[in-house]
C-alpha cells in the first residue's frame, strides 16, 4: 500500500534534530569551548608548522626539502613503508580470515594477542629488536659474523616498524568481516568454487575498502613512527634517517626553520591521510548499507 | 480526563503528517488510532504527549490548553515501540524513575515509592522481576515493564505507540486481552496507535482511522467496520474484493455482470463505480440462488483454520475470487477442486469516487 | 584502541586451542590459521618474550637496584601521574568533543570531526616540536603565559598538555559511536516521565555513555604512560623532574647499559600489560551492559 521511502523514519530523524535539542545557550557555550580546545591543540600546532617553516622565506624551505639528507630518509622512510604495508596486509587478511570464517577454541586470546602491540611503548619496541638482534646476543653475533647488520641499520627500522603498525589491518578487517558472516563463501564453497576462488571472488571484493582503510593507517603510522625506529636506527645520517628523525636531529641542531619544513611534509601526509580516510569511511558506510 | 485536539497540523519537509485534525476522546476511553505506515498517526501521538509541537492547532487535556507543553510537564503517560527502557537500570529502578526524579517538595518517600512500584508490577504481573535488567527479560515482558513505568506517574493520559507491533503473534494476542482487561481496571484514558486493524477491532472503545493525515472515520469497532465511511476505510478493515465498473441505475456494471448492491455511498449514476464484498459476504451455492448469481471454478481450496478459503475463477472477471465459507457448509456442498459454483455477490458496498487502492 | 572480542561458542569450548571445528566447510583454516600463528611469534612473541626472559638473566639485586633507584622511580611517578592527568583533561575534552559532533549541526562540524584523527595521523615527533616551540618562552602560546610567569615548557604540565593531544582521540572515538547510537527513545521515555534535562542527562544519558567514556580514558591513558616522541621535546628531560620512564629505557641505551634499561622497561611493560587487563573488564562489564 505504501511506497517510496517510510515516512515515519524520515519524521524521526526530523525529531531528534529539532524539539529535543539542548536550549541555545547551551548549545552555543559547549560548540565554543570545542572549538576553543580544537583551536589550542589542532590548528594552532598546524598554523605553527608552515609559519615556522617558512620563516625564513620560501628558498630555505624549498631547500631544506631538497637537501641530500632529506631525500635520503624521505626515501627510507618510504622503502620501509613499501615493506611493511604489504607485509602487514597479508598478514591481516590471514588473521581475520581465520579469526571470522572459523570458530576455535582460543579466539579471544588470539585476537587480544593481535592488539599487543598498541600496549607497548614505542620506545619498548625498539629496545626487544635490539636485545634480541644487536651484536650482544647469540642470534645477533651469529648475524654480525655472516656479515648481516639488522640493528643499526635498514632492516631493523623495517622490523622495528613492523611490530608497531603490526595490528592496523588485522584489526580493520576482523570487526568486518565478522559482520559480514561466512554464509556467502559458505554459499560459493557449494557452487564448487576452489580456496583462492572463494577468497578472490566473493571476499575480496566485500572487504575491499576495509582492507584499503587499515593499510593507509599502516602507512601513516609506519611513516610517523618515531619512537621504536629511534631506538633501532642508530642515528646515522644519510644512512638510516626517515623522515621523523631528521626532524628531531635538524630540530636538536636548532635549525627550526628546516626542521618545521621538513615536519611540514609529514604534516601534508597526515592530513592526506584524514581525508582519505574519510573518503574510505563514507565509502565503507555507503557499502554496509546497500548490503542491508 | 478527556483530551480535546483541534485544528492540528504538522508538516515535514516535503510532506504534510497532519492535515487540520481534529478530535475528542472521552474520559476513560481506550481509542485505537489506526492507519498505515506513515498515515501521521505515531505524530499524533507525540504531540499530544508534548514530544512534538504542532505547526498550528492545539491540545486540550481536561480542557486546559496544552499545546506548548513540554513532555516532563505534562503528566503523560508514553509507551514506546520498543519499550525504552534504560537498560542500566534493573526492573524496579526503571518503574522507580519517574518518582525519583521528582523535585523533593512533592517526592514520595523510599517506603512509599517501593509500594507503589510492587503494587504496579504486580498489577502488570511482573513482581517477580524485580531484580532483573532489561536485557534479561523477553519483548512482552519488556512492555509490561515499560508500562508500569508510564502508570507509575499517575498519568492524566496513557499513550501507547504500536505496543505490541514488535512481539510475535502469539504474544501479542495475549498481551492485547491483558491489556483490554487493565484499562477495564484502571480505567485510564488512553490512546494507542496501531496499523493492525485486527489489534484496534479487539481491543479499542473506538477507532479513529486516518489515512494521508486526515481521519477518515471514526466511531465504535462495531460502526466502523460494518458502516465504512469509505472506500479506504472498507479496504482497510480487512480483506476485501474489489470491482470496478460504471455505476448504473445503483448498481456496479463490471463487464457483462450486474453486480446489486446491500449498500449504497455516494452518487446513484457514476462513471466509475467500485464494488466491495468482503470474503465472508460472499454466497456459494451448487444451484442457482438468484438472477444475479455468476458462475465460477474453484480454483484453489486453503484451509484458514475455522473457515475455508475458495479461489473462484469466473469469465467475466479478470481478477480471481476470495471467498470464505464456514467449515461446515464446505462438508455439506462438498466442494473440490474444479467444481462449477454460483456465486453470490449482492450483499456488496458500492462506492462512488476515484479511490483507487 | 582495543576491540570487544568476540566469546567463543559453548559447542566450540570443549576443542584443542586452535584446532578448527569440524563442521565448518570454508578452506584455508590451516593455512590462514598457520601463518597468523608464525607471523604472530615472530614478529610480537618472540621479541617480547626476549626481553622477559633477558630481564631474568639479568641479578636479581641488580634489577631491584635499577627500578627502585630514585632516578627511575621519579620517572615512573611521572609517567603515570601526567598521563593519569592528561587522561582526566580528556575524558573532558573528548566527551565534550563527542557530544557536539554526534548532537549539534554547525557549519565545521565535518572538517572537525576528520580532524579528530590528527594525533593518530601527525608523527608524534612533529606534534612533539610544535608544543616544543608553541610553549616555549618566545613562542606564541609561551610570550603570553609568560606575562603571568606560568611556564610549560621543560615542566610536567607541559608533558600533560603533549599527552593530552595524544590522547584525546580515543575518547571521542569510543564514545561518539555510542552517543549516536542511542535512540531518541530513551530520552524522551525519561522526559515523558518528568525528569528534567539534568536529571535525563545524569541519570540516563551519562550511566549508558559512562562505560565507553572510561574505555577510552582507560585506553588514553595507556597510550600516555609509554609515549615518547611527542614528549621529550617539551619535556626537557631534567632529571627527576621532567624525565619519563620510555626516557629512561633510551638513556640507558645511551649509555649501552642493556640490562638496565631492559629491567625499566618490564617494569614499564607490566604497568601497561595491567593497564589492557584493567581495559578487558571494563569491556566485559561493557558488553554486558549493553546487551
Amino acid at each position: 500500500m505504501q511506497t517510496g521511502p517510510n515516512p515515519d523514519k524520515t519524521a524521526l530523524r526530523h525529531r531528534t534534530g529539532t524539539s529535543h535539542q539542548d536550549p541555545l545557550a547551551v548549545r552555543v557555550i559547549l560548540i565554543f569551548l570545542t572549538l576553543l580546545f580544537f583551536g589550542g591543540f589542532v590548528f594552532l600546532p598546524l598554523a605553527l608548522v608552515f609559519a615556522e617553516g617558512f620563516r625564513k622565506g620560501a628558498a630555505v624551505y624549498i631547500e631544506s626539502i631538497r637537501e641530500p639528507y632529506a631525500i635520503a630518509a624521505l626515501e627510507l622512510t618510504l622503502t620501509t613503508a613499501a615493506i611493511v604495508v604489504p607485509l602487514n596486509a597479508v598478514f591481516g587478511v590471514a588473521a581475520a580470515w581465520a579469526v571470522s570464517k572459523f570458530t576455535f577454541r582460543g579466539k579471544t586470546f588470539l585476537v587480544s594477542l593481535l592488539d599487543l602491540p598498541f600496549a607497548v611503548s614505542p620506545v619498548i619496541a625498539g629496545l626487544i629488536f635490539v636485545l634480541l638482534l644487536g651484536s650482544r646476543t647469540t642470534l645477533g653475533s651469529w648475524l654480525g659474523e655472516h656479515g648481516i647488520k639488522l640493528i643499526f641499520s635498514t632492516p631493523g627500522i623495517v622490523i622495528a616498524t613492523l611490530f608497531v603498525t603490526f595490528p592496523f589491518v588485522a584489526r580493520e578487517l576482523i570487526p568486518l568481516m565478522e559482520s559480514q558472516g561466512r554464509e556467502e563463501e559458505e554459499a560459493a564453497v557449494t557452487l564448487g568454487a576452489k580456496g583462492w576462488q572463494v577468497f578472490s571472488i566473493v571476499t575480496l571484493p566485500n572487504i575491499r575498502w576495509g582492507l584499503l582503510y587499515g593499510m593507509i593507517l599502516c602507512m601513516a603510522r609506519s611513516i610517523g613512527e618515531f619512537g621504536a625506529v629511534s631506538v633501532v636506527s642508530g642515528h646515522i645520517r644519510g644512512m638510516t634517517n626517515t623522515i621523523p628523525l631528521h626532524v628531531e636531529i635538524l630540530y636538536s641542531e636548532y635549525n627550526y626553520a628546516a626542521s618545521f619544513a621538513v615536519a611540514s611534509i609529514l604534516v601534508f601526509l597526515a592530513l592526506a591521510t584524514i581525508v582519505v580516510r574519510s573518503i574510505m569511511e563514507n565509502a565503507l558506510h555507503n557499502q554496509q548499507q546497500t548490503q542491508f | 480526563m478527556s483530551i480535546e485536539i483541534k485544528h492540528v497540523t504538522k508538516r515535514y519537509a516535503g510532506y504534510t503528517a497532519l492535515d487540520n485534525i481534529s478530535l475528542n476522546v472521552d474520559t476513560g476511553d481506550l481509542v485505537a488510532l489506526l492507519g498505515p505506515s506513515g498515515c501521521g498517526k505515531t505524530t499524533l501521538l507525540r504531540i499530544i504527549a508534548g514530544l512534538d509541537t504542532p505547526d498550528s492547532g492545539s491540545i486540550f487535556l481536561e480542557e486546559r490548553d496544552t499545546t506548548g507543553i513540554p513532555a516532563r510537564e505534562k503528566n503523560v503517560g508514553f509507551v514506546f515501540q520498543h519499550y525504552a527502557l534504560f537498560r542500566h537500570l534493573n526492573v524496579f529502578d526503571n518503574v522507580a524513575f519517574g518518582l525519583r526524579v521528582r523535585p523533593s517538595q512533592t517526592r514520595p518517600s523510599k517506603n512509599e515509592i517501593r509500594d507503589r512500584v510492587v503494587y504496579l508490577l504486580k498489577l502488570v504481573q511482573m513482581e517477580w522481576a524485580v531484580k532483573r535488567y532489561p536485557s534479561q527479560l523477553s519483548g512482552g515482558q519488556r512492555q509490561r515493564v515499560a508500562l508500569a513505568r508510564a502508570l507509575a506517574v499517575n498519568p492524566k493520559v496513557l499513550l501507547l505507540d504500536e505496543p505490541f507491533s514488535a512481539l510475535d503473534a502469539k504474544v501479542r494476542q495475549e498481551l492485547r486481552r491483558w491489556l483490554r482487561k487493565l484499562h477495564d481496571d484502571i480505567h485510564v484514558t488512553s490512546i494507542f496507535v496501531t496499523h493492525d486493524q485486527e489489534e484496534a477491532l479487539e481491543l479499542a472503545d473506538r477507532i479513529v482511522v486516518i489515512n494521508k493525515g486526515r481521519i477518515e472515520q471514526q466511531g465504535s469497532p462495531q460502526e466502523v467496520y460494518d458502516h465504512p465511511a469509505n472506500a479506504f476505510v472498507y479496504n482497510f478493515l480487512g480483506n476485501v474484493n474489489v470491482f470496478h465498473g460504471r455505476l448504473r441505475d445503483g448498481k456496479v456494471l463490471v463487464g457483462d455482470h450486474l453486480i446489486e448492491a446491500g449498500k449504497r455511498i455516494g452518487h446513484h449514476e457514476a462513471e466509475h463505480g467500485q464494488a466491495f464484498i468482503r470474503p465472508h459476504e460472499i454466497g456459494i451455492s451448487r444451484i442457482r440462488s438468484g438472477k444475479n448469481d455468476i458462475v465460477g471454478f474453484i480454483r484453489d481450496i486453503r484451509l484458514m483454520g475455522g473457515q475455508i478459503g475458495l479461489e473462484l475463477e469466473t469469465a467475466g472477471f479478470d481478477k480471481p475470487i476470495e471467498a470464505e465459507i464456514p467449515r461446515e457448509t464446505w462438508r455439506n456442498l462438498e466442494l473440490s477442486r474444479g467444481d462449477e459454483v454460483f456465486i453470490t455477490l449482492d450483499r456488496a458496498t458500492v462506492f462512488t469516487g476515484d479511490y483507487v487502492i | 584502541m582495543f576491540r570487544a572480542s568476540p566469546l567463543p561458542d559453548k559447542q566450540t569450548r570443549t576443542m584443542l586451542p586452535f584446532k578448527r571445528n569440524r563442521r565448518q566447510i570454508l578452506p584455508g583454516f590451516g593455512l590462514s590459521m598457520g601463518y597468523t600463528v608464525f607471523y604472530l611469534s615472530a614478529i610480537v612473541i618472540v621479541p617480547l618474550a626476549t626481553l622477559v626472559a633477558g630481564s631474568f638473566r639479568i641479578a636479581p639485586d641488580l634489577f631491584v637496584n635499577t627500578v627502585t633507584s630514585p632516578r627511575v622511580l621519579a620517572s615512573y611517578r611521572l609517567s603515570l601521574s601526567t598521563a593519569l592527568i592528561a587522561a582526566m583533561f580528556n575524558a573532558f575534552f573528548g566527551f565534550l568533543t563527542a557530544w557536539t559532533l554526534v548532537r549539534y549541526r554547525f557549519p565545521g562540524r565535518k572538517v572537525l570531526d576528520a580532524l579528530v584523527d590528527l594525533p593518530f595521523a601527525l608523527p608524534t615527533a612533529v606534534a612533539g616540536i610544535c608544543f616544543a616551540t608553541l610553549y616555549s618562552p618566545v613562542g606564541w602560546v609561551g610570550q603570553f603565559l609568560g606575562r603571568f610567569d606560568i611556564q610549560l615548557i621543560n615542566a610536567p604540565s607541559g608533558i600533560v598538555i603533549a599527552l593530552i593531544f595524544i590522547g584525546f582521540p580515543f575518547v571521542v572515538r569510543t564514545v561518539q559511536p555510542v552517543l549516536a547510537e542511542l535512540e531518541p527513545e530513551i530520552e524522551e521515555a525519561a522526559h515523558s516521565l518528568g525528569a528534567s534535562r539534568w536529571q535525563a542527562f545524569r541519570r540516563i544519558l551519562l550511566p549508558h555513555i559512562f562505560p565507553a567514556l572510561l574505555t577510552g580514558v582507560t585506553l588514553s591513558f595507556a597510550r600516555a604512560i609509554g609515549e615518547y616522541g611527542s614528549v621529550i621535546f617539551i619535556a626537557g628531560n631534567l632529571p627527576f623532574r621532567t624525565e619519563i620512564a620510555p626516557l629512561m629505557i633510551m638513556s640507558k641505551l645511551d649509555q649501552f647499559d642493556y640490562d638496565g634499561a631492559a629491567a625499566v622497561a618490564l617494569v614499564l611493560l607490566l604497568i601497561s600489560f595491567s593497564m589492557l587487563l584493567v581495559l578487558n573488564s571494563v569491556q566485559r562489564w561493557q558488553e554486558k551492559a549493553y546487551r
